[in-house]
């Protein structure tokens, strides 16, 4: 299998005549977690929701170029097989206010309409929550509503949702700005088991979480990559003056 | 990993399919609204062109209604109508207001206000015959009397009467109109009198009055279109005669409430047609307000 | 105090007292047609009453069956077009908010709100009952769905937009198909806003009177059929309040009390729901 997953070729994005994203070339490893940073307005999170077609979805939004899926454009198939191969996890917690837990586990599946036995169900939910670490704390609320568990136990609840799908790619979008930090570093540490069976791209604004999760980071400044490469050689040794500038706190 | 697209295309076509077919639904449910109100006014506009090419527009303004004798003039319904809105509309605006600045401004939360926005919104949710039926044995003697113990003709019914049920009617609509806009009043403007000094209704008089001043108009614009199209409870009780009104106490006739008695008994092309121009005049004047209406609303609403 | 600072204080305090008394003296007449519809209607109702055709004049008691029955059947036929058609619309608008066709169907629904409903009858007179060369229920069914239309519109419209974008969002995101992810994820949240405008169009076209003038028309019998003449409530009550017999103004009452109950508890119901079924998001 290629190595390669995601790449993109002069991508650009739009909101009317604002151009967000401009000319973004990137190729993304498999079994990697790519941390996206920049101040934000940097188009980070635009980039993110170009990759699974969410971006088209907003009144004057548009892109253009090439956003490669295992060498095939998404842009050239339905964006409904893009999102099965491409999962996201969004910045607040959205569980389905009117599903169970399990309910919301298996909503991909279910609102797809595609019929399962009770034991497949019950195989996926229960393999979903216990990658995503929930599996202890919800096995005897299952059928509560998703929508009484904390901050974190929610966004949980919504890795699994995802990854209930079985995605090649899991796009997060800053996951845990909304959270405390210690279902903060629940989910850090969520994302680095993940990785053995997932592509984690995870949006943040916050560097040291860049540094602590990912093995690779893309810097953005004013829509545009400035730099992409291994996390610790970013940290330590940017090639270019703005990373370093924006790694050393000097613009916010 | 080639045949990717191709393959899982296949196997989601019925899905795209249903997608499409969705969203084209949609499309054509929002196209048939539109045509249905252009079919509306075609078709009044089609039924009443008899009349428009025979009579023309000042039908309007002619002041003989006689259908025997082919003679049809829309001047007695027409002031019937005017009279009995703008009566209605004078007797309602200060109960209409009370409400909106109680409920808005003395009074907006606890179980008091509750109730009393609950019972004004009921008031509009009593069907008009009910209003009309009541308004014909209970309202009508009380009139009759009134009307005896000052010398007038006691009919009881007329325009009068039909003006007292109106009013009741048309209450709710400004009144719940006034009060959410009052209580769009920003706090720091009400506070910046007070601080001055200013008392209560100094403050309701000089910074919410003037403030919600078009939103108020707005309402008594919608108050105003529901009474000149209301129907029933007018037609009970106002005497249904075609001879143009004397005075606010004599039996008369509003476009409404003609149509509704006469339109079943019309039995030729021109009374039938000019029944229906009575009809189109009264859609273009309703909608007209109500546009006028919701766009002074929305553009209170806006700011 | 100075005298004119008293002054102004007390033109305050009565300019109060007279906002509260013109305010609360509007509910003096609604409160007083329910206790005299009541009192005069509580009289009649039996069970004769809801299982007989009226008698013809000078007959003592006799029911209103025909008016209930008709009713019924004609208010159904209206949900089941408008209902349909009204969703869609506000999905339509609520999920296209600045297009050309939204702008003009919304102006189109703001007009429809305000059309009287009388002239509603008539076009639908020249659309469905001088084609068939007969008065029908299902010709009064469809001018009371056009009535019904805005209300369910508006309040589907609005209740799907207050519904957070983040909801859809995450539908979506699953790779769920567009008209699933309205059908299976917004309608379902925003359900009790939905319903409740349904219950508030019912309970505004139930007391329609004019609409059905010279469409259902009435009918003195017992009728089923969806093509004839039907008798309903609001006609039954016109029709038997402005005749000159004492015995059908007894019959008019009691169709009064019933008809004023069904849509005061239509009313109520309407705020119930909105407070109940609203999903916690």
């Amino acid at each position: 299998m290629e190595r390669t997953i995601i790449k993109s070729e002069n991508f650009n994005a739009y909101f009317g005549n604002n151009h967000v994203v401009k000319n973004v070339n990137i190729e993304i490893e498999r079994n990697k977690v790519i941390a996206v940073m920049g101040p934000s307005g940097c188009g980070k999170t635009t980039y993110l929701r170009c990759i699974n077609r969410l971006h088209e979805l907003i009144e004057g939004a548009r892109c253009d170029g090439k956003m490669l899926l295992n060498g095939q454009d998404v842009y050239n198939m339905h964006p409904i097989f893009t999102r099965l191969k491409i999962g996201m996890v969004f910045q607040r917690p959205n569980p389905f206010p009117n599903l169970s837990i399990y309910d919301n586990v298996i909503a991909g599946y279910v609102l797809n309409g595609i019929k399962m036995s009770k034991a497949d169900k019950n195989d996926i939910v229960e393999k979903s929550l216990t990658s995503a670490a929930l599996w202890k704390e919800v096995k005897d609320s299952l059928h509560k509503k998703g929508t009484f568990l904390s901050g974190g136990q929610q966004q949980r609840l919504c890795i699994a949702r995802a990854i209930a799908m079985e995605p090649e790619v899991l796009l997060l979008d800053e996951p845990t700005s909304a959270l405390d930090p210690i279902s903060t570093s629940s989910i850090e540490e969520l994302l680095k088991e993940l990785k053995n069976n997932f592509t984690l791209i995870i949006v943040t604004h916050n560097m040291q979480q860049a540094a602590r999760v990912s093995d690779k980071t893309a810097f953005f400044y004013m829509g545009e990559l400035v730099e992409y490469d291994d996390t610790k050689k970013m940290f330590t040794n940017p090639d270019d003056i703005r990373t370093q500038n924006y790694i050393t706190g000097r613009f916010s | 990993m080639e045949d990717l697209t191709i393959a899982s295309k296949k196997a989601y076509n019925k899905k795209i399919g249903m997608e499409v077919l969705f969203t084209r639904t949609l499309i054509i449910v929002a196209l048939l609204l539109i045509v249905l109100v252009l079919g509306i006014m075609t078709t009044l506009i089609i039924e009443s062109l008899p009349s428009i090419k025979s009579l023309g527009f000042k039908f309007l303004w002619s002041k003989t209604w006689d259908p025997v004798n082919n003679i049809y003039g829309g001047y007695p319904f027409l002031l019937g109508t005017v009279l009995t809105s703008f009566i209605a509309l004078a007797i309602s605006i200060p109960f209409s207001f009370a409400i909106a600045v109680y409920l808005g401004e003395y009074n907006s939360k606890g179980w008091l206000s509750n109730l009393l926005k609950n019972i004004v919104e009921l008031i509009a949710a009593v069907p008009s015959v009910i209003y009309g039926f009541w308004g014909l044995l209970v309202l009508v003697p009380i009139v009759r009397d009134f009307e005896t113990k000052f010398n007038i003709l006691p009919y009881g019914i007329g325009i009068f009467t039909a003006s007292i049920i109106l009013s009741i009617m048309i209450i709710p609509y400004a009144a719940s109109m006034g009060r959410e806009l009052i209580k769009m009043v920003p706090s720091n403007l009400k506070e910046g009198a007070y601080s001055l000094g200013a008392t209560r209704f100094e403050v309701i008089k000089s910074v919410i009055f003037p403030y919600t001043k078009s939103g108020l108009f707005a309402g008594v614009l919608l108050s105003l279109g529901r009474a000149l199209g209301e129907t029933m409870a007018v037609t009970m009780v106002i005497g249904n005669t075609s001879l143009i009104p004397t005075s606010i106490f004599s039996p008369g006739n509003t476009m409404a409430s003609v149509i509704a008695n006469e339109f079943t008994e019309a039995d030729h092309t021109l009374y039938l047609s000019a029944l229906i121009e009575l009809g189109l005049f009264l859609f273009c004047v309703t909608v007209v307000i109500n546009i006028i209406g919701k766009f002074i609303i929305n553009k209170f609403s806006n700011n | 105090m100075h005298p004119h600072i008293k002054f102004r204080v007390a033109k305050s305090k009565a300019a109060e007292i007279i906002l509260i008394v013109l305010a609360f003296f509007v509910t003096a007449p609604l409160l007083f047609i329910i206790y005299y519809i009541f009192q005069k209607g509580i009289k009649v109702i039996n069970w004769n009453f809801l299982t007989q055709l009226p008698h013809p004049v000078g007959e003592v008691g006799g029911g209103i069956v025909n008016a209930l029955v008709g009713s019924g059947l004609i208010v159904l036929y209206a949900s089941i077009m408008a209902i349909p058609i009204g969703i869609l619309c506000g999905i339509y608008l609520s999920e296209h908010k600045s297009s050309k066709l939204a702008y003009f169907s919304r102006l189109c629904v703001d007009v429809l709100q305000g059309v009287p409903s009388i002239v509603i009858g008539i076009v639908v007179y020249f659309w469905i009952v001088k084609p068939l060369h007969t008065f029908s229920a299902i010709s009064g069914s469809v001018a009371l769905a056009i009535m019904m239309l805005p209300i369910i519109i508006k309040s589907t419209e609005e209740t799907l937009k207050l519904l957070p974008a983040s909801l859809k969002e995450a539908a979506i995101a699953l790779a769920i198909p567009y008209h699933r992810v309205i059908t299976k994820v917004l309608l379902p949240c925003g359900i009790s806003g939905i319903l409740s405008g349904i219950i508030l169009s019912v309970a505004r076209i139930a007391g329609e009177t004019a609409p059905l003038l010279f469409t259902a028309f009435g009918n003195p019998y017992l009728n089923t059929n969806m093509l004839k003449p039907m008798q309903s409530l609001p006609l039954l009550i016109f029709n038997y309040a402005t005749s000159p017999y004492d015995e059908w103004h007894d019959l008019a009452w009691g169709a009064a009390l019933i008809l004023l109950f069904t849509v005061l508890l239509l009313n109520i119901i309407t705020k119930l729901t909105t407070r109940k079924w609203n999903v916690q998001l």
